[in-house]
């Protein structure tokens, strides 16, 4: 437990006084949306249609652009190794590594999300609808994206491969959630993508730590 | 009393089709030093993290026989760059679940000659004083053994007596230390030599 306070607010310090790899995927994701409305015009009916997809694909892609770093100073200045090293659990830092990657990458998006749904003409419902799909769905992308990322993380430039392995992982994710926003603003029930949603969070919770840090382990073997 | 800390039998590493070391047997005992020679890529870094465990990809039995997993201060040195030298320090005790005391840190921070920096950040620091920061682990920590990869690279001379008098230190509380480096130890203790080929 005393490990992973240490290490959430040790990367929390650490981002503080680095703030622009936490800056760049916000801004990122603020400039894409701004940029559907200038490029399909700014046509209320037509833009309410499609916000839900344009945010979630915007959210995943920030997500993912922050993804890659989650391990990768910690493995390059020998952290990682010391961690492994000490006996402690590595599930347990790997889990404070994804609280505090959801932190600083999740939770500013879903802060984010009545302005971008502003921006994009959505209504009450479907905003609300919006921010809790994302807030359900974000920690799974952290809890999820840290798999690749501790995959790819001996690997010179493994950015884009940590794409490849994750994007399919977070396709259903995807699928419900906007799938939710649209019920949402036609007025129906959305508890059942909730509890969906839900699903899939704990069961991530649960497992993908595990993964994590068995990949941590031959990352550091060697 | 000397009680045995280490025992290696038959160990062997090859690496990219390049046999580093095989058949290698020793043992470490409290109160020793164990330096491992060799020119360079011949596989002393890679023994030391084959002892640790960090290498798996080798052959051959090694049974430690300690409480506390070694202390290990490898070419990536554990430091984080955007954090100070005491957050540094503090972050090396919780990892090996250890009470630091705020006295014992002041203390390691004086005798590593790094007063003044207490609250500077690692990427401000000079190489050297980076390494002394590393070093710092071992003065904060009772762990008895260490395990040291070219600790005495990009050490002042002061450093380096320093450091000869922390070893010796260690030794003389029974503690057993490994180390790989080029330069002569000079304690006041019987030195056992590995050398890899």
């Amino acid at each position: 437990m005393n490990l992973f306070i240490a290490s959430v607010q040790r990367d929390l310090l650490v981002h503080f006084r680095h703030p622009s790899e936490v800056l760049n995927p916000l801004v990122f994701f603020i400039v894409v949306i701004s940029l559907f409305p200038l490029g399909i015009g700014p046509e209320p009916g037509q833009l309410k249609e499609i916000a839900p997809g344009i945010v979630w694909v915007a959210a995943l892609l920030a997500t993912l652009m922050s993804m890659d770093s989650m391990f990768r100073s910690d493995f390059e200045d020998g952290s990682l190794e010391q961690v492994v090293l000490s006996e402690q659990s590595t599930f347990i830092f790997v889990l404070a590594k994804v609280v505090s990657h959801w932190l600083l990458s999740g939770l500013p998006l879903v802060l984010l999300m009545p302005l971008a749904a502003l921006l994009l003409f959505l209504d009450e419902a479907g905003t609300w609808a919006l921010t809790l799909s994302l807030l359900l769905v974000s920690p799974t992308l952290s809890l999820l994206g840290g798999i690749g990322a501790a995959l790819t993380v001996g690997l010179p430039r493994g950015g884009l491969l940590v794409t490849i392995l994750v994007m399919p992982l977070y396709v259903p994710v995807l699928v419900l959630a906007t799938a939710m926003v649209q019920a949402a603003e036609a007025g129906s029930d959305t508890i059942g993508y909730v509890y969906w949603l839900l699903a899939i969070l704990f069961g991530s919770v649960c497992l993908a730590p595990i993964a994590t840090a068995a990949a941590v382990n031959v990352a550091t073997d060697q | 009393m000397a009680n045995q800390m280490l025992q290696v039998r038959n160990a062997g590493c090859e690496r990219d089709g390049r046999q580093l070391f095989e058949d290698l047997s020793f043992s470490l005992a409290t109160g020793e030093l164990l330096q491992i020679v060799g020119g360079n890529g011949s596989g002393k870094s890679t023994l030391l993290r084959v002892l640790l465990g960090l290498y798996t990809d080798c052959q051959g039995d090694i049974n430690w026989s300690v409480d506390e997993a070694p202390l290990y201060l490898g070419h990536r040195l554990g430091i984080k760059q955007s954090l100070t030298v005491i957050e540094n320090l503090r972050w090396f005790g919780v990892l090996r679940e250890a009470p630091v005391s705020q006295d014992r840190i002041d203390e390691a921070v004086y005798k590593l000659g790094l007063t003044g920096f207490e609250d500077s950040l690692c990427a401000h620091l000079s190489e050297g004083q980076r390494k002394r920061v590393a070093l710092g682990q071992f003065l904060i920590m009772d762990n008895p053994c260490w395990v040291m990869d070219e600790p005495f690279s990009a050490i002042d001379a002061d450093g380096l007596s320093f450091l000869m008098a922390i070893l010796q230190e260690h030794l003389d509380v029974n503690g057993a230390i490994i180390i790989s480096t080029h330069q002569p130890i000079t304690i006041d203790r019987p030195i056992n030599t590995l050398a890899l080929q």
